[in-house]
């Protein structure tokens, strides 16, 4: 119990200060030409390793599981203009399908 | 794909965006309750955690090793490796908060994956009314899953059944497709994804998406002038 409170206490104190960092410190101003073009980057990068270890990561290793034919329903979605809850849904329904008739 | 006037967008768009994936972060929210709980965190410990580190992926990791019986540096570590992302994140979206000090520390508390790709503007600027929009939302969704999960178990099952953990990946590359619009964020977006994943079978958790971000360097070369010309040209 103790333990518990004592992860809860410094995790949510670290992760505060993690996420407080850049807008406390850099607030409302413009960042500088050279460093915007490095932080504008930031969202594709990101956003595509959220996509691969959201669909192929495990503990330690890379899986192929039902999420990748979500994920691959969700782009053909995504190329046919469909709307993000689309997406979403086509995902969700493809990868819960696959796992309820592979058991 | 041609997007409206997106920095026209207000609170209420960003809630509207997030909402389907607010019931997956509930079914999530629940599960995170019902591990804690088994994880012997007893019950205020883990709904104080879903309102305080708000970050999912570090909650289940620092649950899971206590239950298995692992330190509390331990603990503390993975959780930690895996919200470390929310330094680079928070400088990415600080030039577009423009209000005062806790307004600032508010919306900074409120950027998580979602809302910080929702609020994402493609040009390397955030919608802080659409942040707040679905931060709220998301907040809410995962504190009172959590709530749910904790108080009456296991209530809807593994969330895996419903195919919700594929919901996520999809959100984030639904909002990632109209971000390629140049060569150079295609580039960053493949080496980010390459970076991700040849470290994920070598590294903890949550290492291989920090590295990722380095893949952003990309930009400290000069811009090739005829790629200027051709900025916001859908390919």
């Amino acid at each position: 119990m103790s333990d518990a409170w004592a992860v809860v206490a410094i995790v949510g104190i670290v992760t505060i200060a993690i996420k407080s960092l850049g807008p406390m410190l850099l607030g409302g101003r413009p960042l500088p030409t050279r460093v915007n073009a490095v932080v504008a980057l930031l969202a594709p990068a990101l956003l595509a390793a959220l996509v691969a270890v959201n669909t192929l990561g495990g503990d330690r290793a890379l899986v192929l599981d039902a999420r990748l034919p979500g994920v691959l329903a969700a782009a053909v979605a995504i190329r046919l203009k469909a709307p993000v809850l689309i997406v979403v849904i086509v995902a969700a329904l493809v990868t819960a399908g696959i796992r309820a008739v592979a058991g | 794909m041609s997007e409206p006037a997106r920095s026209d967008r207000t609170h209420r768009d960003g809630a509207r965006a997030v909402a389907p994936l607010a019931i997956a972060v509930v079914g999530f929210g629940v599960s995170f309750g019902v591990l804690a709980r088994a994880a012997g965190m007893g019950t205020a410990a883990p709904i104080v955690m879903s309102m305080t580190t708000f970050a999912g992926s570090a909650q289940f990791a620092a649950a899971s090793i206590l239950g298995v019986g692992g330190t509390i540096a331990s603990a503390v570590t993975a959780a930690v490796l895996l919200n470390a992302r929310y330094a680079p994140i928070g400088v990415s979206v600080a030039p577009s908060l423009t209000g005062g000090r806790w307004s600032r520390f508010l919306h900074a508390q409120l950027t998580v994956d979602e809302s910080w790709a929702i609020a994402a503007e493609g040009d390397g600027r955030y919608n802080p009314r659409v942040l707040i929009g679905a931060g709220v939302t998301l907040y809410a969704a995962w504190v009172a899953g959590t709530v749910l999960g904790v108080a009456f178990g296991d209530v809807i099952g593994d969330p895996s059944t419903w195919g919700l953990d594929a919901a996520f990946p999809a959100l984030f590359l639904a909002l990632l497709v109209p971000q390629l619009r140049t060569r150079r964020t295609i580039e960053a977006a493949v080496l980010g994804a390459g970076i991700a994943l040849a470290l994920t079978p070598f590294t903890p958790a949550g290492v291989p998406i920090i590295a990722a971000s380095a893949a952003c360097l990309l930009g400290l070369r000069a811009t090739p002038r005829a790629e200027a010309g051709a900025e916001g040209d859908a390919p």
